[in-house]
């Protein structure tokens, strides 16, 4: 864990100096080029692994099991923080 | 929104070769991409570090405008954390690493595959693009019901990106800001949360 912050924190330091070479921008293409990679990676594992791919229906109900409980979760807190501290400075404005 | 499809059809060209058995074994060891990963979170440190707009949208709302990325995290994890028990064969602690992609499936699916897995890391990747979906499909209905900063806290990381149009369209343009800022705290979150809860 300590890894990946190290890891994360030096991109920042870095991406902070850099930030006004124009050549930054082509930073998103570079991460999404290495995702698709990795993503495809992923995809040979899961398909190479057998306890993934007989299950692979029980998978994808505990996905949706989990994202709906913590997007109803986020939903009402925003709901609350809405009503609490945003909603007033609509009106108003 | 193509994006995500050309990304799933790469996961799914993946699992497809691996089925047929098409893949020659050298590529099936894993040592190399934990180091690929890491270029990785390099590059997503060096775009947090290169952006500007945080600090023109803590101007215009103030601290209040950090209660919206919190708001997000809370409701996220509480509830993640309730819903683990419809599940008891999963830990609370893998639930809530999934939930703490915040829709950002391609990192938080890779970070979790890494660390626990394909199944979990596959589950990790399902859940948060369904996410971003509920987001593109359901943020009409969210406006309408539980307010403008609704689908800003359900679209996690993807506010700065792929759901920022449709919240833009239907919670205004002032809150492209807020979406912004939202999107940048929850995606540099991403990371920290999702290798904490495996930490566990």
């Amino acid at each position: 864990m300590l890894n990946i912050i190290l890891i994360i924190l030096s991109g920042v330091v870095v991406g902070y100096f850099v930030r006004k070479i124009p050549q930054v921008k082509y930073v998103g293409t570079i991460i999404s080029m290495i995702i698709m990679l990795l993503l495809f990676f992923l995809g040979v594992s899961v398909g190479a692994n057998e306890q993934v791919v007989k299950n692979f229906s029980s998978i994808g109900f505990d996905a949706l099991i989990i994202t709906l409980g913590g997007t109803l979760g986020t939903v009402l807190c925003a709901w609350f923080v809405y009503k609490r501290f945003f909603k007033r400075k609509d009106k108003k404005s | 929104m193509k994006q995500s499809l050309i990304y799933l059809l790469l996961f799914a060209i993946g699992v497809i070769l691996a089925l047929f058995g098409w893949i020659p074994e050298a590529l099936l060891k894993d040592d190399i991409s934990k180091w690929i990963l890491y270029g990785l979170l390099f590059f997503v440190g060096i775009q947090i570090g290169s952006s500007k707009n945080m600090f023109t949208a803590v101007k215009r709302f103030g601290f209040k405008i950090a209660l919206v990325p919190i708001a997000t995290t809370v409701g996220t994890f509480a509830g993640v954390a309730i819903i683990s028990m419809l599940l008891p064969e999963r830990s609370l602690s893998d639930c809530l690493s999934v939930g703490a992609g915040f829709a950002y499936y391609s990192l938080s699916s890779i970070l979790i595959s890494e660390f626990r897995g394909a199944e979990l890391g596959t589950i990790a990747l399902l859940a948060n693009i369904m996410r971003e979906f509920i987001v593109l499909i359901f943020t009409p209905w969210m406006v309408k019901y539980f307010g403008k900063l609704s689908p800003i806290c359900a679209g996690g990381a993807t506010t700065m990106d792929t759901t920022l149009p449709i919240i833009t369209k239907y919670s205004g343009s002032d809150y492209v800001v807020v979406a912004l800022f939202h999107g940048m705290i929850i995606d540099f979150s991403v990371p920290l949360w999702v290798s904490f809860f495996l930490s566990l």
